[in-house]
């Protein structure tokens, strides 16, 4: 008894140390690529260098005879129970998409794409033979940059007809949730301000640090894959459903997983076919990818032109937007591919007060790396529009551009507030974040600095961006994804063991991959069964272990599968309460449960839960017809989206004789509701806004015309390094959320979504002086430098240059 | 093949190499030391670094024959060369100021910070943020990454190896 009687008043809040820590800062750690089998076979991938071509002929002759190869593959060698790649989200019933071959058959359609695969004894053997298989290829005609794309000038998949997938639409006025944009446009063009821009969302590489790795056992009577993913639960499903073998012959587990960003949210080739060859062979099979692969296979990220209209009154008064986005789905339509840019339709709006809003989206496939969900998935985009286009009012009508934010958001006292786009946000305070960030960051002496600098000609000039975002996350009430058409739903699952030992062993469908899971999780059930800390062991990643479950992406887990946690630990309250009550020969009525303890009112008798565990253990003197056992699952199902805000202020110096853009302060004030462990939640809003800034400074998949991915290496894909990035200066305010018992709001993709804005307004605050309207990212010194000297020269149609590939 | 003989974390190793194997992938396949992580192909990332006779070497750039007749440390061996405690002050102040979250940089980083402490004991943020540069990190965006070296250092046991 006296164990709980020390335990802390309450967990949740504590910045506890992880839990996980200790494997991975000894090399104790077990990644994908650490497992070896006896007998394991390794393949190496033949890939097609041509965006686009015709396959004419394969000769595997030379590399079956090399020593230490088993076999090698090509898709003639296939038969159905290889199964096909899924896409599980089709936006439209018309959405027009490539059948995904695990191999094709005679056509690739990106460069990097899979053609045949090797299997020998080691995975240097089976690299070496990869070079001996003779592939001749027609080249075709390629569709690489994303505009002609959509104007069918060359088409990615010739059988289609047309690279258009789907065209998604939302009109306020046709939903019944605003009024009609062209009305707004046209009122705004006669009597007030339009703010009409093109936007360009570069290509990005999530860029995980482990690169992906797949193991498959098929000896034994139960398939086990293991594998570098997000989703081992989408991941089992999909096999089977694909593969023929029935779910419950197949166990997935992600062991440790060393990061995903999105980027392991997919379903893959590499994954299909070591499924597959393992079966065929009898054999434990690996697969792991050079981070080269990675980079032109893997699916990347954002990839769309945005087109917007931003309709206001001369005061300010916002009063329609209109949102025309082409987006690039690459060559195949990913697991969600198309669906990422519509999650974004529901936060073009943001956090503001607007009447009438209509967006489309056209999808188009063209001849590239897939895309598909990125840290943020389609929401750094909608807060990236937006947040440009408020600035670019605020500058047009010399308003300061968070007073212009504050006199169009959403005030704290209007809450719950249904927006334009039909949601329902259920709390925020973006007064009390906006204040707090303004003093942290010294916005009025920053301010006056950049007056100075300015007054005196400066060549390093200072800038100041702003971004104040929202984003739905928590994915994802169920009803919403159907009616989206999303084949899945959006509910977690949680199990409950109280062991006899008095450890409890949880269970949760949420699939960790660095977000601490494991200490959090631990947090929540300690404060809920109160237990302590350490008596917690928290279980993911493994299909046979946590049963159920639909992972984790989209700032869900906490969210979500939090959620189911506490409901879980709640319902073995509820069953303990009986057992303590027999035990302490006392009326249920009269039974408490309060800091683990279940007492009898009025007195001090009493029994920890610990204790009712060891007993229903025991299960020698429980109520009669009882079944022994307090253990509990729960499966949750949010009923709406969780809405974490920001405000979020960068200052940049801007070298304007060389264009280099260099980080002076940041400070990010980000509400995201009660927080669990303040110190994983700031370890995530770090890692957002170097992923976020990084869009804006630093990265891009760019294609030759070709279709030849030249940035295919760290050497090129410019990933930032410590000494690219500052120290962040990240603070709280607390809005609970009103939809989950715990009052937390997701925190995962927060920093990216938010930053990225706040650090190109203030590239362009530092510039606009120069006649600078616009600079595509990433701001690289180049653009700047080229942005700064075209201004100059009176050339403002200079700002999309060089963008499109 | 060509025989090579060193020290890999306090312990003598002997194997037949193929002369192009690269470091790394000696300690990852043939010893088992799957603590140290491989990250890209182009010695960019810094994940695979060790230590060879006390200094840090990114183990994919370097061939194992070259390291015939060295000391090798990897992170599975660092704690062993302090012997204050069941960890290196480093790792501890990387678990201490949560500046790791999937962990897979986490070995190079640790062996990379430990010889940018070494060389330069008390070193200010620039020079650590310039010190870590070959060392990529996708997670943390490296702020507690900083702070781990930076509390390893006022610790004043970062140069204990």
């Amino acid at each position: 008894m006296t164990v709980t009687d020390d335990r802390p008043a309450a967990e949740i809040g504590k910045d506890r140390r992880r839990k996980e820590d200790r494997r991975l800062i000894t090399g104790s750690s077990r990644y994908t690529d650490n497992i070896v089998l006896p007998g394991m076979l390794h393949l190496g991938m033949v890939r097609s260098p041509f965006a686009h071509a015709k396959i004419t002929s394969i000769d595997t002759s030379e590399a079956k005879a090399a020593t230490n190869v088993i076999a090698v593959y090509t898709a003639a060698d296939l038969d159905e129970s290889v199964g096909v790649l899924i896409n599980a989200w089709p936006i439209t019933p018309d959405q027009k998409a490539p059948v995904h071959a695990v191999l094709p058959a005679d056509r690739v359609s990106f460069a990097g794409e899979i053609v045949a695969v090797v299997v020998a004894r080691s995975a240097a053997a089976a690299r070496d033979a990869a070079e001996l298989v003779d592939v001749d290829y027609e080249e075709l005609p390629a569709a690489i940059d994303l505009k002609e794309a959509a104007q069918d000038k060359v088409l990615a998949h010739p059988d289609l007809g047309t690279n258009k997938s789907a065209l998604w639409v939302f009109d306020s006025a046709e939903a019944g949730t605003g009024g009609n944009v062209e009305d707004a446009i046209a009122r705004a063009r006669t009597d007030g301000v339009l703010i009409e821009r093109e936007f360009r969302q570069n290509r990005l590489i999530p860029s995980f640090m482990e690169p992906r790795s797949v193991v498959v056992d098929p000896t034994g009577e139960q398939l086990t894959m293991w594998s570098a993913t997000q989703v081992p639960h989408i991941l089992r499903f999909a096999l089977a459903a694909t593969t023929g073998v029935p779910e419950s012959k197949i166990r997935v587990i992600a062991p440790d997983v060393g990061g995903g960003f999105g980027g392991k949210l997919q379903v893959t080739p590499e994954e299909w076919l070591a499924w597959w060859i393992a079966r065929q062979q009898h054999k434990p099979v690996k697969y792991t990818e050079t981070r080269s692969e990675s980079m032109m296979a893997a699916h990347h990220g954002r990839d769309q032109w945005q087109k917007v209209t931003l309709a206001a009154t001369k005061d300010g008064t916002l009063t329609g937007l209109k949102v025309e986005l082409t987006a690039d789905l690459g060559s195949y339509v990913a697991i969600v591919g198309g669906g990422v840019p519509v999650l974004g339709a529901f936060m073009y709006n943001a956090i503001y007060k607007i009447p009438a809003y209509h967006f489309s989206c056209q999808t188009v496939l063209t001849n590239k790396t897939w895309t598909d969900a990125y840290r943020g998935a389609g929401r750094p985009e909608a807060t990236f529009a937006i947040e440009r286009l408020m600035s670019e009012l605020a500058n047009e009508l010399g308003m300061d551009p968070l007073e212009l934010r504050e006199k169009n958001w959403i005030k704290h006292e209007e809450f719950p507030f249904t927006t334009v786009a039909g949601l329902e946000y259920d709390s925020g305070n973006y007064e009390a974040a906006t204040e707090a960030a303004k003093q942290f960051f010294g916005y009025d002496e920053l301010r006056a600095e950049q007056a100075r600098r300015r007054e005196s000609g400066d060549p390093v000039q200072l800038g100041i961006g702003v971004s104040t975002f929202t984003e739905m996350c928590g994915l994802a009430p169920s009803r919403v994804l159907g009616s989206l058409d999303y084949g899945a739903g959006g509910w977690e699952h949680a199990s409950v063991r109280m062991l006899a030992t008095g450890k409890v062993e949880v269970a949760t469908g949420t699939s960790a991959h660095g977000q601490g899971h494991e200490t959090a999780f631990s947090q929540i059930i300690a404060d809920r069964l109160g237990v302590p800390f350490e008596d917690v062991e928290i279980l993911h990643g493994d299909t046979q272990v946590s049963v159920k479950g639909l992972d984790t992406y989209g700032s869900r887990s906490l969210v979500v599968g939090g959620e189911a946690l506490v409901k879980a630990a709640d319902k073995v309250v509820e069953k303990a309460k009986p057992v303590a009550a027999h035990l302490l020969e006392a009326s249920v009525d009269d039974i408490e449960f309060a800091g683990g303890r279940f007492s009898v009112k009025g007195t001090d008798a009493g029994l920890s839960i610990q204790e009712v565990a060891g007993a229903v253990f025991t299960a020698h003197n429980l109520p009669d017809g009882m079944e022994p056992s307090i253990d509990a699952e729960a499966t949750f199902d949010p009923v709406n989206f969780n809405y974490p805000h920001g405000t979020h202020l960068c200052a940049v110096e801007v070298d304007t004789e060389t264009g280099q853009v260099k980080l002076r302060k940041y400070t990010c004030v980000d509400d995201v509701g009660n927080i669990v462990n303040p110190l994983i939640v700031e370890g995530q809003v770090h890692g957002g806004l170097a992923q976020g800034i990084a869009q804006a400074l630093y990265e891009d998949a760019v294609f030759d015309e070709a279709g030849t991915l030249v940035s295919g290496s760290f050497v090129d894909y410019l990933v930032p390094s410590a000494a690219d990035l500052i120290s962040f200066d990240a603070h709280h305010t607390s809005t609970p959320a009103t939809t989950n018992t715990l009052g937390t709001k997701g925190v995962g993709e927060a920093g990216t979504i938010a930053s990225t804005p706040a650090v190109v307004n203030a590239v362009l605050d530092a510039v606009r002086q120069f006649g600078v309207k616009d600079i595509i990212m990433p701001c690289s010194p180049a653009r700047v430098y080229a942005a700064i000297a075209a201004g100059r020269a009176g050339d403002t149609g200079s700002a999309t240059e060089g963008a499109g590939q | 093949m060509t025989k090579i003989e060193l020290t890999v974390d306090g312990g003598k190793v002997s194997e037949d190499v193929e002369p192009r194997m690269l470091l790394v992938q000696f300690l990852r396949e043939k010893l088992g030391k799957t603590g140290t992580l491989v990250g890209c192909d182009t010695s960019n990332c810094g994940a695979c670094t060790v230590h060879v006779n006390g200094h840090a070497v990114k183990s994919c750039n370097m061939l194992a024959v070259q390291a015939d007749g060295a000391e090798v440390t990897t992170i599975e061996g660092l704690a062993a060369t302090y012997d204050g405690g069941d960890l290196h002050p480093v790792q501890a102040a990387f678990h201490e100021c949560h500046a790791l979250q999937c962990g897979y940089c986490t070995p190079g980083m640790i062996m990379r910070s430990v010889d940018l402490l070494n060389e330069n004991p008390d070193p200010t943020e620039e020079e650590i943020r310039e010190g870590l540069e070959g060392n990529l990190c996708r997670c943390t965006g490296y702020h507690n990454i900083v702070r781990a070296v930076q509390t390893a250092a006022a610790a004043g046991k970062g140069a204990t190896q």
